[in-house]
């Protein structure tokens, strides 16, 4: 009798704990509320938490990129890749969101019921670096456009347009002398100046939209970069402008040296400007960067100043008026308010070290997700259902304690995903599924052990204990080599294969706990009440 | 009570010759059907992007077909996804476009751009994408071969503790044969492979074992039970003996297999297809490959007791102990099956 009460609340326990940690609890979401922060709610909910299949969201794997130039050191680059990127996260606003290194070199984020992938990608794989630089004030490198037009025509690459000018005056009157020279010294057209178009600021030239890969291509050649002068960086705008009928794409000459870059930036807020309708990012930079701010802008008051975000100049470089300390701002034009408050989120999350690349991406619709855990539940009853029938049906009582345990199983399992904190996806819920039918094995051998000991004309009592002792050494073998090769497939695994994995090693656990100690127990209870029995319902 | 095969007493191992010709067969033509079609990976292994669009009416797929060719999606494959207003587009990268990097936003606008021609924009939604750079591709199928061997030797190296070399020699053997009789299924019915699929090959693996080891087990213990009897009459006894259990596990199995099969939805369903033969060639494995295999390696490197050198002959010398000492009280005679 003892060691029945003590199988009972030592049952009791266990089964007490799992629904315990399957009890709904309050959970805190974080809801972006639509002017780039976030607001908290609570609500109630199981604590399993379900993989991005099955709730819908997005999963990225992201890489430094290297095709921009080599990253000596992968590793470190995306350790602090990572706390800048779980930055912006947090402040971007979704439920549990994960950012975590995978292997050495691989940086996995995770967000859960996020709708748009294409606006979480560009905040995630943004770098955000952020530099003030003067634009080319001596205009050297339009100095230099004869002789890069000779480089290129040594090189043979042809002038693709036929307009007969060289540097061509666009808008205002400044007559070029560089472009006269360069007129001069060959009557064909340069190829690269041919494409180029003085604009309206020192070192800002225009570019017609249709040409800016063949420019781009062309400034990108070694040979033509060895001709342009020191000191002097080709950055192009970040924005089309439009002159009449044609687009122009803005490429402008700047200074090498940044006059500031934006780890000093402190804070950065967007709004948009009331007379202008412009959305306008305005940071504070700190103290020592105020300081190194006011400095250079002393130096250059009257100059142009481009503001480049990852290599690109945001919108047309203003002039310097007078000196600038700690505040400034970034205007964007007519782009909406969103952007704006993304780019003042990236920038108060700081710069990424490397440039990111995703290497894979999933997006997966809430929508789907739902019919997935309606379908997964659905299979999962009509497996259960058969599985009933089929032990009910075959060892009648023995197979209604089966059953019972069957239920006790199904507890544990999810209780252990609740408890370790491990992610059911749409896998692990097949792997469920397929576990509760593998589940009823032990107790088929231990049943079947049972009626070969009564056959072997045993006591009932003895062929119960016997039955379990000798269908131990069965179970205890298959279940460790299915767990060992669950184990593999969640070391060697990613995402939804682990979460197989996972449920198959739980179930496996359950399995053992609910087929050999429960049943047992509910043996001992049945022989104990019936102490005069002869045959066994198994 | 109802019972079946209760007592059973089927000369199993005699069919060995038929399964071994059964299980030619079924390799030899999807090892022909491998190397003619090649496995149908999915883009998770190639790397490209695969979208899925759930569209509020059916639309004609030979103009979706013809609206993905006009915006330069030629390389686009486009099948419906379980109903008729689900499509699965899937376009593999190739290498030029990878070092690029804009092909994924660009493989999305494309079909954006499609599916506004055919279906009209706002009549439809994107439910799925799935963008996998070839590099990453490779790097998976490295690590499902690398899953399939790894299981493998750990699963060898704890039968030889738990039981013998011999029997884990021959459950992995037996094992090794259901992957490559599982991939020639995946092969014959164009199954694509994706990550779930792989996961679905090593759960078979696991199964499998599982199923070979309950036998074996009971072989380990008639084995001692039985001291007169040779291996080939104690592998028959045994799997006749555990009859009534595979019949049983196999059952509740295949219930919920089939559950997911049919009910799961689209998703799951390649998985479930993969089990559901896993299951069966696993069960036939355990019974028609392994254990005949047992008995080849006992012939060629006999064990202690020398079992294995009579294991397919005439009766050798009887054994030291004369009789059956350690069958338990009351076992009955073990069934006489005629050695051949």
């Amino acid at each position: 009798m003892s060691t029945i009460r003590g199988r009972l609340i030592m049952i009791g326990i266990l089964a007490l704990g799992s629904a315990l940690s399957l009890l709904p609890r309050n959970v805190t979401l974080r809801i972006p509320n639509g002017a780039g922060g976030v607001k908290d709610t609570v609500e109630r909910r199981v604590p399993i938490s379900l993989g991005l299949d099955l709730q819908g969201g997005i999963h990225l794997a992201l890489e430094v990129d290297e095709s921009k130039g080599p990253v000596p050191d992968c590793a470190d680059a995306i350790q602090r890749a990572e706390r800048v990127v779980r930055t912006r996260i947090d402040q971007f606003g979704t439920t549990d969101p994960v950012v975590q290194i995978q292997g050495r070199c691989r940086l996995i984020v995770e967000l859960a019921g996020e709708k748009d992938p294409a606006r979480a990608k560009s905040i995630i794989a943004r770098t955000a670096f952020l530099e003030f630089r003067i634009t080319d004030m001596q205009n050297q490198f339009q100095a230099a456009l004869p002789q890069i037009d000779g480089v290129l025509r040594r090189a043979g690459v042809k002038s693709r347009s036929a307009a007969p000018s060289a540097v061509s005056q666009l808008f205002g009157n400044d007559t070029s002398k560089a472009a006269k020279d360069s007129a001069a010294e060959a009557n064909t057209p340069g190829a690269l100046s041919s494409l180029l178009f003085q604009g309206q600021l020192p070192g800002e030239f225009l570019v017609p939209e249709e040409q800016w890969q063949v420019v781009d291509s062309l400034i990108q050649r070694p040979d033509v970069k060895q001709a342009i002068p020191r000191g002097i960086d080709l950055k192009w705008g970040a924005q089309v402008e439009s002159r009449g009928a044609t687009s122009y794409r803005p490429l402008y000459a700047v200074e090498s040296r940044p006059i500031i870059t934006g780890e000093e930036l402190q804070k950065a807020t967007a709004r948009r400007d009331q007379q202008t309708n412009q959305s306008i990012v305005e940071f504070v930079l700190s103290r020592r960067g105020g300081r190194k701010f006011g400095e250079e802008t002393a130096r250059h008051i009257q100059h142009y100043m481009a503001i480049i975000l990852d290599g690109r100049v945001q919108g047309q470089p203003p002039i310097i008026k007078s000196q600038i300390n700690q505040r400034g701002m970034i205007e964007l034009g007519s782009k909406p308010l969103q952007e704006a408050s993304d780019l003042a989120l990236v920038l108060r999350a700081g710069a990424l070290p490397a440039p990111l690349m995703i290497v894979e991406e999933r997006a997966i619709g809430a929508s789907l997700g739902e019919d997935s855990i309606n379908d997964g539940i659905r299979a999962g009853i009509v497996g259960v259902a058969l599985v009933i029938l089929i032990m009910v049906g075959y060892y009648r009582l023995s197979g209604a304690l089966a059953v019972a345990a069957l239920t006790l199983y199904c507890l544990f399992t999810l209780a252990g995903l609740a408890a370790f904190g491990f992610t059911l996806t749409l896998p692990g819920l097949a792997g469920f599924v397929l576990s509760i039918g593998i589940a009823v094995d032990a107790n088929v051998l231990i049943f079947e052990r049972i009626r070969e000991e009564l056959v072997h004309g045993k006591s009932l009592r003895l062929a119960v204990e016997d039955g379990f002792k000798h269908a131990m050494n069965a179970i205890v073998d298959s279940n460790v080599s299915t767990a060992l090769t669950a184990f593999i497939l969640y070391l060697v695994g990613t995402g939804p294969v682990q979460g197989f994995a996972i449920t198959l090693i739980i179930g496996i656990a359950a399995s053992m706990v609910s087929a050999i100690f429960v049943v047992k127990t509910l043996f001992l209870i049945w022989l104990q009440r019936r102490p005069t029995m002869t045959t066994l319902s198994v | 009570m109802i019972r079946f095969f209760a007592n059973a007493n089927y000369d199993f191992i005699k069919w060995r010759r038929w399964a071994y010709g059964l299980t030619a067969v079924i390799m030899l033509v999807g090892a022909f059907d491998l190397v003619i079609r090649g496995l149908n990976y999915s883009i998770e292994f190639t790397g490209g992007t695969l979208i899925q669009i759930e569209a509020k009416t059916a639309l004609p797929m030979g103009q979706i077909r013809q609206s993905l060719d006009n915006v330069g999606l030629h390389g686009a494959t486009i099948q419906t996804f379980g109903s008729d207003t689900s499509y699965v587009i899937r376009a593999r990268t190739s290498a030029e476009a990878d070092t690029t990097g804009g092909d994924t936003v660009a493989v999305a606008a494309s079909v954006t751009r499609a599916f506004d021609a055919t279906a009209g924009a706002g009549n439809y939604r994107f439910e799925r994408t799935e963008v996998v750079r070839p590099k990453v591709g490779k790097e998976l199928q490295g690590k499902a071969f690398l899953a399939i061997i790894l299981s493998f030797f750990v699963t060898l190296i704890y039968l030889a503790a738990r039981f013998e070399w011999r029997f884990g020699l021959a459950a992995v053997l037996a094992t090794a044969h259901d992957v490559l009789a599982t991939i020639a299924f995946i092969s014959l019915m164009h199954i694509e492979v994706s990550l779930i699929v792989v996961g679905a090959v090593l759960t078979v693996v696991g199964y499998s074992l599982n199923d070979t080891i309950i036998i074996f087990d009971r072989v380990r213990e008639n084995l001692h039970k039985y001291r007169r009897q040779n291996l080939y009459e104690i592998l028959n006894l045994s799997i006749n003996e555990t009859l009534p259990r595979s019949v049983l596990t196999h059952g509740t199995t295949i219930a919920t297999t089939l559950a997911l099969l049919l009910l799961a939805g689209e998703v799951i369903r390649p998985f479930a297809w993969v089990m559901s033969f896993g299951i069966f060639t696993g069960t036939f494995s355990s019974i028609y490959i392994a254990a005949p295999i047992l008995l080849l390696i006992e012939k060629r490197w006999p064990g202690e007791d020398a079992r294995g050198a009579r294991a397919l002959g005439a009766r050798a010398p009887t054994p030291a102990t004369p009789t059956a000492p350690a069958a338990p009280r009351g076992a009955p005679a073990p069934p006489k099956v005629p050695a051949r």
